[in-house]
């Protein structure tokens, strides 16, 4: 048969190619895809109160919910006390308005001693939950419980933008005071700008010298690029922690030559020159070697023609060199600015309190918050964006091509 | 031919005045020099100079006179005894090596079977698959580690070494795939071919004459995958325990507990270990075909 011999080997490489591919899809892929899932996905208080909820529906937002609703609440909430979820319930309605914590917990845990106690039980539910706690005489605990009730939820993309639903249904942006995820997406794009700008001044210049120089001192210049290329990330982190400190090398030497005083000593690290400065140099062999290795193919002949019909030295440069080069930068300037926006480590150690950037918003909400939503949001939002820019990257020069050699 | 750049001295100025035609390139010439040299001071000096201070006698992060004299009681081995005796750092270098040695051999494996099959002209979607087997690598560490940590935590790989070796394996992964795929790239396959009609079978051949042939590719990407394991500390800061600490994880809370010269001294074994990398894998391209 005609077909036969192909399919086989159609069938062989993919027989080749499809354990790692199901190894990276358990092991990463699915990973990635429950993260997602949290974002969009939080089942904690549907489950909790669920027969509330479908009641809330019915619920105008104006004004208090019918006593009805006060009813099933207070046996659910009772029920979610028993079942020790009341925590993770309380958690989540305080995130939707803060100052609701201790609403749901005190209330849950008092509503079993309200309903023994025959003489201070109100004759109604309502007024049994506003007397334990005022708040329930308010429908804001309602607004905010029915946000957090919402199984399928785009509250923690909302939130991941500033943005909040409002009580009635519209989308409003967050109070000024709680308005930190936009501005810190802005700081994050501006700090990796600001460092691949730094990286392509710092770096055109070497990767040129490197691809014109002979070929012994080039592999020596080259190895002073890769050397760092190669050492650990903590490592250089920690020398720039040793070098910039107010008590380290740099400002020693700043004292000694007298340029600052003894109390005058600068504070270069846990800040955002810290950041800076570490990063730069963290990510400038990224620079340097996609620019080398276009520059290495081109020929220098070129520019010795433009010289000879008459162009000077910055004429032969502007337009003849750099625009060759152009390619060299574009990969550059894209592979630092894709890795710098999802950077974490350096900024974590060295960053300081304004040194932060969106990677460290989410390990914080991973970690100290444990507002897993919202980590998840904030981090598919950096994901999208990072996939965005490596298509271009692709586009341009191939992800296979990534400054490995 | 010589170092050439912009102003340089193989570059006939037609149009420049006379007389000064000397002065403007030759300062132009320096300003460049200069600059590149103060660029690389600036990528290399902050590595280097960790050396001389890990062997400080002083708890001190910077120079102290006696140093500066050159003094030899200013300098002490104390750090390195401190980390040769401390558990917690001997025991996160065996944590390191059975991590990073583990994930390497699953990535390497299956990694240079992928690119193999990824060479073959019959493969479909090739784009679709390369990319979702580079994807750890350009997905940024926060969020991988975010998201393995819930994942592996249901599976009950949470603070195992198993499960921090399954994720720096995917993680190596790509750079295995992308390195052993630029090989092959420049393996001739009339070679295997011969070797078929000489009578080898495709396992004899591959064995005999197309895995030497790759074999420092694979090498190459097996030290890039070890590489990334051996530096990792996001995935092990989320995901390991006390059982899990690596080198990497030990430097981090050094570094923001109390940061201690006795880092410095790890930071010196792992800089010579990054050049020594460095030179194996430099010697592994040259013999690698173009």
């Amino acid at each position: 048969m005609a077909g036969n011999p192909a399919r086989r080997a159609r069938l062989r490489a993919l027989a080749l190619v499809a354990p790692l591919l199901i190894f990276v899809g358990v092991t990463f892929v699915a990973p990635l895809a429950t993260m997602l899932m949290r974002s969009v996905h939080d089942p904690v208080v549907a489950d909790a109160l669920p027969e509330t909820l479908a009641l809330l529906e019915g619920w105008d937002g104006d004004g208090l919910p019918a006593e009805a609703v006060y009813e099933t609440a207070a046996r659910e909430l009772e029920r979610s006390n028993e079942e020790r979820t009341i925590g993770q319930v309380a958690g989540r309605v305080n995130r939707v308005q803060g100052g609701l914590r201790s609403v749901f917990t005190s209330t849950a845990r008092e509503l079993r001693d309200a309903r023994l106690d025959t003489g201070a039980a109100q004759d109604t539910w309502r007024g049994t939950m506003t007397a334990i706690d005022s708040a329930w005489a308010d429908p804001a605990p309602w607004h905010a419980l029915r946000t957090a009730g919402e199984r399928f939820t785009s509250r923690h993309y909302l939130n991941a933008v500033d943005m909040e639903r409002l009580p009635d249904g519209a989308i409003g942006r967050q109070p000024e005071e709680r308005r930190i995820y936009l501005r810190l997406f802005g700081r994050t794009m501006l700090v990796s700008g600001a460092i691949t700008v730094l990286c392509l001044l710092l770096g055109y210049p070497i990767a040129h010298l490197i691809a014109r120089a002979p070929p012994g001192r080039a592999d020596l210049l080259l190895v002073l690029v890769l050397v760092p290329f190669w050492t650990s990330l903590l490592v250089r982190t920690t020398s720039w922690i040793v070098l910039l400190q107010t008590q380290g090398v740099i400002n020693d030497v700043l004292v000694a030559i007298g340029l600052v005083g003894d109390d005058g000593r600068l504070a270069m690290v846990y800040n955002m020159t810290g950041t800076l400065i570490a990063m730069t140099h963290v990510l400038l062999p990224f620079m340097v070697l996609p620019l080398y290795s276009v520059m290495r193919g081109i020929p220098p002949q070129y520019m010795s023609a433009a010289a000879s019909l008459g162009a000077t030295p910055l004429q032969a440069f502007l337009r003849v060199y750099l625009p060759q080069s152009l390619p060299g930068v574009g990969a550059g300037a894209l592979l630092v600015f894709i890795l710098s926006i999802g950077f974490y480590i350096t900024p974590a150690l060295v960053g300081g309190s304004d040194g932060q950037l969106i990677s460290n918003m989410i390990a914080y909400h991973m970690q100290t918050s444990l507002n897993w939503g919202l980590a998840g949001a904030l981090g598919g939002i950096l994901l999208v964006g990072v996939l965005v820019l490596y298509m271009v990257y692709d586009r341009l020069v191939g992800v296979e091509r990534m400054g490995l050699s | 031919m010589a170092a050439q750049h912009p102003g340089g001295r193989g570059s006939p100025r037609v149009i420049a005045a006379p007389g000064r035609a000397a002065l403007a390139p030759r300062l132009g010439r320096f300003a460049y020099f200069g600059f590149c040299a103060a660029v690389f001071f600036f990528l290399v000096a902050p590595i280097l100079v960790i050396v001389p201070l890990s062997f400080n006698a002083e708890p001190y992060f910077t120079f102290t006179e006696g140093m500066l004299r050159l003094d030899p009681d200013a300098y002490s081995l104390r750090w390195y005894r401190e980390i040769i005796a401390n558990e917690a750092w001997t025991g996160s270098l065996v944590n390191s090596l059975v991590i990073g040695v583990s994930a390497t051999v699953v990535a390497t494996v299956l990694g240079t079977l992928a690119a193999l099959g990824l060479a073959s002209p019959a493969v479909p979607a090739r784009r679709v698959i390369t990319g979702i087997l580079i994807s750890p690598m350009v997905t940024p560490v926060i969020i991988s580690a975010a998201g393995m940590f819930f994942f592996y935590s249901n599976l009950g790989l949470g603070q195992t070494h198993l499960g921090i070796i399954l994720a720096h394996a995917t993680l190596g992964v790509p750079f295995v795939v992308v390195t052993v795929t630029a090989t092959l790239a420049a393996f001739d396959r009339n070679l295997t071919r011969a070797a078929a009609s000489l009578g080898a079978g495709p396992w004899t051949a591959f064995r005999r004459v197309q895995l030497p042939l790759i074999a420092p590719g694979v090498i190459s990407g097996a030290i890039f995958a070890f590489a990334v394991s051996f530096d990792e500390v996001v995935v092990v800061l989320f995901m390991g325990g006390i059982e899990q600490r690596t080198i990497p994880r030990q430097m981090w809370s050094g570094i923001r507990e109390q940061i201690s010269p006795a880092i410095l001294a790890v930071a010196t074994f792992l800089i010579v270990f990054a050049v020594l990398l460095l030179v194996v894998v430099a010697w592994l391209r040259r013999r690698t075909p173009r």
